[in-house]
């Protein structure tokens, strides 16, 4: 296949998304599905107009939780994976307890994170954190021993310190998988944060959710759902950002 | 004159999850300081592992191995040796400019700023001026192999080990590098210990080839060819004196296997 030209790779993204919108705002209703069900594109739109207000103030607490969650999960991966690439011990002493950890399904876990942390937005940043924490973790600690044997032989002639090794061998050679983990959790942190909510909340775009959906308020929802993904969407754009300014491989 | 390496007695091996495993055993060398050495060997003889025990990347498992009249390590510590792996083990993050200034930037007795220059004279002498900006991975591999060379340059070292640094590029390359690295030898006065498995490369490159078997390594051949490539190691490939020699070689390699 011949690869396209510029202009239709930019344009036919917008393009294909232009047209499921306009199928799902005059298809759906012909076909017959009820404005509770599916709300039209346009009619999202006015409820994101017309409730600016609530909705924002739910999509703060949201956002807020969703961002700490992913600071401190990250933060908190990163730094351990430090901690088992540089000590063998540690590492085989406590990563297998990490791992069982890992199989624990969030859904499960979030109740105990509850009625450890009570209902305030404490709870919420920890499941974010949790959730982001496994993934990165175990491709950072990837990532940090992915340098070659001759790589670190170099560095070793050059008589580095372990610091040196660190610095200028282990982390940038960790960037590109830490990053890739990096732009999943910017989606997860935020899932975490809503499953938070759910259990116990009555602020945030999680409980908006559960209410608009009790209350046969479905364009109330599809506009919570609209906002949920934009909060993911920046955090995603922070993380390309990021990698734009650390990652300097052409 | 001190010589740039004595070995006395010298097992070495490669470290293993149980016992090292020896592939050399009693090895005596000395190599004369500003030579260049060829060392010819088929795979599993313990080459890259010797080159490894001179850099003190690795312990020797028994004898000595004193290297420009002090020990390996601590030789290496002060950076009077450099080492040029098969692979050009540049950082893929760094430029090629960038590359070669690491020595600069790492270690504890890292060169001063003052010297910096010198990156741009390495790259002009190795032929990558107008490449300093670029990724090493907009490179071919013979030019990446420059780059490689020029960095273990940058802290002038006086034993440079090269460890079949040309092995995986083709004939054409190989040639005009082995020539290029004459040419480096002869203007800097660098010991040089240059592995490989290429018998042509060997005899051309080397002032002295010493041709190693494998189970048990020993050597096997220890050839001068100072008398047949004078002045100043030279000779051209169709060189039939040089063409005689690589039969020996080629003869002592059949013999060991």
């Amino acid at each position: 296949m011949t690869p396209l030209p510029p202009i239709a790779r930019t344009v036919l993204p917008f393009a294909g998304a232009a047209s499921l919108i306009i199928a799902w705002q005059y298809l759906l209703p012909l076909a017959g599905v009820p404005a509770y069900i599916v709300p039209t594109p346009t009619a999202v739109m006015a409820v994101l107009a017309r409730d600016a207000a609530l909705l924002t103030g739910h999509f703060w607490p949201t956002a807020v939780e969703a961002g700490a969650g992913f600071l401190i999960g990250n933060l908190a991966a990163i730094l351990l994976a430090v901690v088992f690439v540089h000590s063998r011990v540690l590492q085989a002493a406590y990563f297998p307890v990490v791992l069982f950890f890992n199989t624990i399904p969030i859904l499960a876990l979030s109740p105990i994170i509850i009625l450890i942390f009570g209902l305030g937005m404490t709870p919420k940043i920890v499941i974010a954190a949790v959730i982001c924490f496994f993934p990165t973790l175990i491709n950072m600690i990837r990532g940090l021993d992915s340098a070659g044997p001759s790589e670190h032989e170099l560095f070793r002639m050059l008589s580095a310190s372990r610091w040196e090794v660190f610095w200028r061998l282990r982390l940038p050679r960790s960037l590109p998988l830490l990053f890739s983990s990096l732009r999943i959790s910017s989606a997860t942190a935020v899932i975490g944060a809503i499953v938070g909510e759910w259990i116990g909340s009555d602020k945030g775009l999680g409980a908006l959710i559960i209410q608009a959906t009790f209350n046969y308020q479905s364009d109330r929802l599809y506009a919570a759902i609209v906002l949920s993904s934009l909060l993911a969407i920046a955090i995603f754009a922070v993380v390309v950002a990021a990698e734009r300014l650390l990652v300097r491989e052409p | 004159m001190q010589p740039a390496v004595r070995a006395v007695g010298l097992d070495v091996g490669y470290p293993t999850a149980g016992e090292p495993v020896t592939v050399i055993t009693g090895l005596d060398l000395v190599v004369e300081a500003g030579s260049f050495l060829s060392i010819l060997g088929p795979s599993g003889c313990g080459k890259s592992t010797l080159l490894r025990v001179v850099a003190d990347l690795l312990p020797p498992l028994a004898g000595t191995v004193e290297v420009l009249g002090a020990t390996a390590a601590a030789v290496r510590s002060r950076r009077d040796v450099a080492f040029v792996f098969q692979d050009s083990t540049l950082l893929p993050w760094r430029t090629v400019r960038q590359n070669v200034c690491l020595p600069l930037q790492v270690g504890r007795s890292r060169l001063t700023r003052a010297i910096s220059d010198r990156s741009e004279a390495l790259l002009d002498l190795m032929g990558l001026s107008g490449f300093g900006e670029r990724y090493p991975n907009q490179l071919s591999g013979g030019q990446r192999q420059r780059v490689a060379i020029a960095r273990a340059l940058m802290g002038e070292p006086k034993l440079l080990l090269m460890d079949e640094p040309f092995g995986a590029l083709d004939e054409i390359t190989r040639d005009r590098l082995n020539d290029e690295l004459l040419n480096l030898w002869r203007r800097t006065g660098t010991t040089i210990l240059f592995v490989t498995h290429s018998i042509a490369e060997a005899a051309y490159l080397g002032e002295r080839v010493l041709v190693l078997a494998a189970n048990p390594g020993r050597i096997l051949l220890d050839r001068d060819l100072k008398p047949i490539k004078q002045p100043q190691n030279r000779c051209t490939r169709e060189d039939p004196a040089l063409v005689a020699a690589m039969a020996e070689l080629r003869a002592a390699l059949a013999e060991a296997s």
